[in-house]
């Protein structure tokens, strides 16, 4: 069985956004007005904060410590059993995932998210004129289904997908190809743009995978282990 | 033909045919805040739910608290009176009818917070077509929409028979509608004997089977929060304190609300002090388990001190949340303190001159004087001499023992009022149980793990709704009390013959509210009156 997970080294990661830039033009995510921004409804499904502990050092040679953050895709996550509609749902693959057809926008799951990785339309998206007519046209639809890089309708919730339209994309090439797909087919947009090349994806199922051996690495932890959802998103510890 | 009382019919069903102006203007400014309401919405449907104050992490707010409030106070009702009529409890007859109304409108206007929560109100059906049995909103879903049913149901059930004596005994201005409306409720009731088996049958399981379901609905509500693992929301002990909240905030209502029907219909004769005393000893109970429940949630936070849940526990102590959180106490003391403490005073206390109204306002004065003064922000130089004569400590003192006169300045008048003080303590209740949903919602909120700390102050749209439902609420009330009688005339009846056939066996116990001793005249503070 796969279990898609990705490893961001934490030593590595310069803090330049790249990844957010990535994501917000791979999944169309729409950028919102200062003012709204300070109003808390900016959606940022890979976001780069400074942690909250306090800067080290003295000065001038402080320093400030980073996290990335995308979405966890816990192994047993707090959003997918509270959602009423099963709009959220956690596939076989362990990619925790949102569909935007059948949300009903109660929040329940951002509520219930302890990461706050999951972003919700206050507005219908706006893009600016330019931007709009280069949108990133994947997406995964089907009957009463809508996901991935979509655009989405105002009043539903949405997050990071581990971009699975581009899993979609090499699994039917794959198929066309006649073959099984190579793990190192996949990659999200933010482990492909990395400046740092701090992001690693893959296979956690599969032992000799980057990602699996990573996981065993002395400073590998997890966001809020104490919450007990397991994730998927692995961090490696940054030295002093 | 079904006969009724001459003084039930001039008293209980004529005023449901003469509506005034008082009434019409009731009911046009009701319409007005409903109407903005409905504008608001409609633009909030239109635009997003972007106008509302939420964010993230605020992802719940005033709709949800909202919803709790409403749906707590929706506990007066069929629960109180279920639980009466399983205790056979005589007294419950006359508050019935007012008790079973206040669930099913509150119930309605509960769910209509929950179409103003979510964004997308079209899809809220897909709730019962793909619902995913783990998730607390569908049990939710399904044991709000049983209540509802339920409440209907048993609401319905008593008013046939008053629908028959309706039907028959109608003053001769009755509109034809009126008349078709109580025949087809009547539903062909002739009060014959296989009927009235029936029907007590049917009251009786009804009764029984509500109980369990109220009790669900709250605590379903209470796991809404609880099931998450947000700090301050994760405890065990949710169930039973929303609950208890719940009828505690619903008997807060109906008193209001029964109050509100005696005067304004003249029901003394029906609804006498004997109703409020008795609701009033559950209510002071209600009062009791609250305060221990309150108290033992927020002292394993504190004694704990998580580092997550502390500085929540801080906002409500002396952060952010302070206000909201320490107007809840007082008003949960004083509704406590109005409620029991007159009982345990002398009747004589009442001749002494210092328990004056006057008085009691005279210290509330200078104590809110004295708050106001420790509160200050930036003291203004004739306060700061103050301050700098009289310690923040004695000031502090100062405060408390001058709300203290106040209280006991004011019992023996409180003592002659039992209908007036359960009003008092009833309007403390209500607010104060909001609030308490205020700080319980809110706080977590904004005090999330990963994201920074924010502030949440609903918008004008959140404000509008909110006295929108309340007036939605007053609206139904009012027009169903211009179409049922609001005590449930048959079983007053048969509570009458009860009492008379018991009386006829036995000497029935005389009622304490009418062997008082003469009272003393207030006002006069003259010595020796």
């Amino acid at each position: 069985m796969t279990r898609w997970s990705m490893v961001i080294d934490l030593e590595k990661c310069v803090a330049c956004q790249g990844c957010s830039i990535a994501c917000r033009f791979e999944n169309n995510t729409p950028a919102v007005s200062p003012d709204l921004a300070q109003d808390g409804r900016e959606i940022r499904w890979n976001d780069v904060f400074p942690t909250p502990q306090e800067e080290h050092g003295e000065y001038p040679n402080t320093k400030t410590h980073y996290m990335t953050r995308p979405c966890m895709h816990c192994e047993n996550p707090p959003c997918i059993k509270v959602c009423p509609v099963q709009a959220t749902y956690i596939d076989e693959e362990g990619l925790v995932r949102q569909n935007y057809a059948r949300c009903i926008g109660c929040r329940f799951c951002t509520v219930a998210c302890p990461y706050g990785v999951r972003y919700f339309n206050w507005y219908a998206p706006e893009f600016d004129p330019d931007l709009a007519q280069h949108l990133n046209p994947d997406r995964i639809e089907g009957k009463g289904d809508l996901e991935g890089p979509a655009v989405r309708p105002k009043g539903v919730v949405e997050k990071c997908t581990y971009c699975i339209h581009r899993l979609k994309k090499a699994r039917a090439q794959a198929e066309a190809e006649g073959r099984e797909i190579r793990s190192d087919e996949y990659i999200p947009a933010c482990v492909q743009t990395c400046t740092g090349k701090a992001r690693f994806f893959g296979d956690l199922d599969d032992p000799e995978s980057t990602v699996s051996k990573l996981a065993k690495s002395e400073r590998a932890f997890r966001l809020l282990e104490e919450v007990g959802t397991h994730p998927k998103t692995i961090y490696l510890e940054e030295g002093e | 033909m079904l006969k009724v009382d001459t003084k039930d019919k001039e008293t209980l069903f004529d005023p449901l045919f003469r509506a005034g102006f008082g009434f019409y203007t009731l009911i046009g400014v009701l319409l007005l805040v409903i109407a903005w309401g409905v504008f608001l919405y409609v633009r909030q449907i239109i635009l997003g739910l972007g106008v509302t104050a939420m964010d993230r992490p605020s992802y719940w707010g005033l709709y949800m608290v909202n919803f709790i409030f409403f749906i707590g106070i929706s506990h007066a009702g069929t629960l109180i009176s279920a639980i009466l009529r399983v205790t056979q409890a005589e007294w419950r007859r006359p508050i019935t009818r007012i008790a079973e109304a206040i669930t099913a409108f509150a119930l309605v206007v509960g769910t209509f917070q929950i179409l103003f929560d979510i964004g997308r109100p079209d899809r809220l059906l897909f709730v019962f077509f793909h619902g995913r049995l783990q998730s607390p909103l569908l049990w939710d879903a399904f044991s709000v929409t049983a209540y509802f049913l339920g409440s209907v149901t048993y609401l319905y059930l008593p008013i046939i028979p008053d629908a028959a004596l309706m039907r028959d005994n109608l003053p001769e201005n009755a509109p034809a509608w009126r008349r078709t409306l109580y025949r087809m409720l009547a539903l062909g009731w002739r009060g014959n004997r296989t009927q009235w088996i029936r029907l007590e049958r049917f009251i009786a399981v009804m009764a029984v089977l509500i109980i369990p379901v109220a009790v669900s609905v709250h605590t379903i509500i209470s796991w809404i929060l609880a099931t998450t693992v947000q700090p301050g929301w994760h405890s065990t002990v949710f169930g039973p304190y929303f609950v208890v909240g719940a009828i505690y905030s619903g008997i807060a209502a109906l008193f209001i609300a029964m109050t509100v029907m005696r005067r304004t219909m003249h029901l003394e004769e029906y609804i006498t002090e004997r109703q409020y005393r008795n609701l009033g000893l559950i209510f002071i109970t209600m009062s009791a388990i609250w305060f221990y429940f309150t108290y033992a949630e927020h002292l394993t936070q504190a004694a704990g001190q998580l580092a997550e849940e502390w500085p929540v526990l801080a906002a409500k102590l002396w952060g952010q949340y302070a206000g909201t959180f320490w107007v809840m106490v007082v008003l949960m003391i004083i509704a406590f303190w109005v409620m029991v403490i007159p009982q345990l005073t002398p009747r004589s206390w009442g001749r002494v001159p210092v328990f004056r109204p006057r008085f009691t306002f005279a210290s509330a004065l200078v104590s809110a004087a004295v708050v106001a003064l420790l509160l200050a922000p930036q003291a203004k130089p004739v306060v700061a001499d103050i301050s700098s004569v009289l310690p923040r400590g004695v000031l502090v003192v100062i405060a408390i023992a001058f709300a203290l006169l106040s209280g006991i300045s004011i019992l023996p008048w409180l003592k002659e009022r039992l209908v007036d003080s359960m009003v008092i303590a009833s309007a403390c209740v209500l607010v104060g149980m909001w609030l308490e949903r205020w700080n319980i919602v809110v706080p977590t909120m904004t005090h999330p793990r990963l994201i920074p700390y924010s502030a949440y102050g609903p918008s004008l749209t959140e404000w509008s709704l909110f006295a929108a439902s309340i007036a939605l609420f007053i609206l139904l009330f009012a027009i169903f009390f211009k179409l049922f009688p609001p005590v449930s005339v048959w079983e007053v009846m048969e509570g009458r013959i009860i009492d008379q056939t018991q009386s006829a066996a036995k000497v029935p116990l005389p009622e304490p509210s009418e062997q008082r001793r003469p009272v003393p005249s207030f006002g006069s503070g003259r010595a020796g009156d």
